[in-house]
């Protein structure tokens, strides 16, 4: 099951962020996305994720299509963003167990979940007292919780200690070694052998706004 | 059935742990429903006169101070991204919510209005209406509401806009929420009312859901 993204573009604004964007990944294969500020990582990884619309290009996961099958293509698909999506009434265990009911996985992972990101001994914490680090890994929680193949990881290490950077790493190169697909936009090396790199701003249009598809630069998944 | 379970449940504990529940709609029903005496006058024949119309429109208000953040908080902590990606369709997340929103405002209203009909000299007569139109309106109120705050889900303050955009909206049901106590007060079949004020609660129950997860895609582009 291949992720296949043909010649996207996108608007933010008036300004158009990237053109002519092509990826290809195969199983088991990682993308970073790299780049300056702006270039538009995180929409793309929204694009991906079915959280902005396709305007133009096309976005397929395996047979599924995203434009037009998206609840087929959201169910394979995992994305963690800037934002945390924590209340901080909850505990770090209510927050799994919703979101196991909500993405219908089983209750039994809940602990392994919060195992797996070293948050056990937090787990009857309310989410308020936990700091910046603790709540961006419960945050991340979710990716040992629910099973997707594809991962959209948004800066995934964004105020994780060295040690918990390399949890979050270790569970990417884990995921991708059981055949699960990555892409995640990141500035640390994740460690994952033979991954590839694409930088959004590449595709930005020049002074042409009619820019060329730059096939030159289509990433090629079978390659790793 | 299980996700929309849960998604209720989690919306009402979110309100019984940061909100205190229902009281402070009710609190502030409450409150505004005895303001009137203070404004108008403590003159009982007047009061009983407009108590149907000031009940109701107490319950409006109370109902819209909790509306602005019904989305939200969730989109500015990201978690109706974790919503929108789920297998529950944005739809079923609206009415989840739309539910919880009624459990925790318009059914507190519904035990304290008998509360604020005494205060406000409301002919006895008129209780088993005044209920009943709470009970058949106040959910048209957390649905029709809940396009508003979809709207201005993505605005740092929607609440004041949210308010501007949902009461026009609400004026169908306080008419016939309002007419149906009044006529029980004047030994007026009320049933008629009811029934038109139920109508639109029933029409909002399907149609509002769509509209308000449009407005919700918009919200978390």
């Amino acid at each position: 099951m291949n992720l296949v993204a043909e010649n996207l573009r996108v608007t933010r604004g008036h300004r158009t962020v990237f053109a002519g964007l092509h990826l290809t990944l195969a199983p088991g294969g990682a993308l970073i996305l790299a780049g300056p500020n702006g270039a538009g990582k995180s929409t793309l990884l929204r694009i991906l994720a079915g959280l902005l619309p396709v305007k133009t290009g096309d976005v397929r996961l395996g047979e599924t299509p995203l434009r037009e099958d998206r609840a087929g293509f959201v169910d394979k698909v995992l994305h963690t963003g800037h934002l945390d999506a924590l209340k901080p009434a909850f505990t770090a265990r209510e927050t799994l167990a919703f979101q196991a009911d909500l993405y219908g996985a089983p209750p039994e992972r809940i602990d392994g979940a919060l195992d797996a990101l070293d948050l056990g001994f937090l787990a009857d914490q309310p989410v308020r007292v936990l700091s910046a680090g603790q709540k961006r890994r419960l945050g991340l929680a979710r990716l040992a919780l629910v099973e997707r193949p594809l991962w959209l990881l948004d800066e995934p290490t964004v105020s994780l200690d060295a040690r918990s950077a390399g949890r979050v790493a270790q569970m990417a190169r884990d995921h991708c070694a059981a055949g699960g697909m990555v892409v995640a936009a990141t500035h640390i090396d994740l460690g994952i052998e033979g991954a590839a790199r694409l930088d959004p701003a590449s595709f930005a249009p020049g002074e042409d706004p009619a820019m060329p598809t730059r096939d030159d630069a289509v990433l090629d998944g079978d390659a790793w | 059935m299980k996700a929309f379970l849960a998604l209720i449940r989690r919306d009402l504990a979110i309100a019984f742990r940061t909100g205190g529940g229902g009281a402070l709609g009710v609190a502030f029903f409450v409150i505004a429903a005895t303001l009137v005496p203070f404004g108008v006058g403590p003159l009982p024949e007047l009061l009983s006169r407009i108590a149907p119309g000031m009940l109701w429109i107490a319950a409006l208000l109370a109902c819209l101070l909790t509306l602005d953040r019904l989305f939200q908080a969730d989109v500015e902590d990201g978690s109706m991204d974790v919503l929108a990606l789920s297998p529950v369709p944005l739809e079923m997340v609206v009415l989840a919510k739309c539910i919880a929103h009624w459990l925790t405002t318009g059914l507190p209203l519904l035990l304290a209005a008998p509360v604020m009909a005494l205060t406000l000299r409301m002919p006895e007569v008129s209780y088993p209406a005044m209920i009943a139109s709470l009970a058949l309106g106040t959910p048209a109120l957390s649905l029709i509401g809940a396009i508003g705050a979809a709207l201005t889900a993505g605005m740092r303050r929607g609440g004041v806009l949210t308010a501007v955009l949902v009461l026009p909206l609400y004026v169908p049901t306080l008419i016939l929420g309002a007419l149906a106590v009044n006529a029980s007060a004047m030994d007026l079949p009320a049933a008629p009312y009811l029934m038109l004020s139920g109508a639109i609660t029933l029409a909002a129950l399907p149609l509002a859901p769509f509209v308000a997860a449009a407005c919700l895609r918009l919200a978390i582009r």
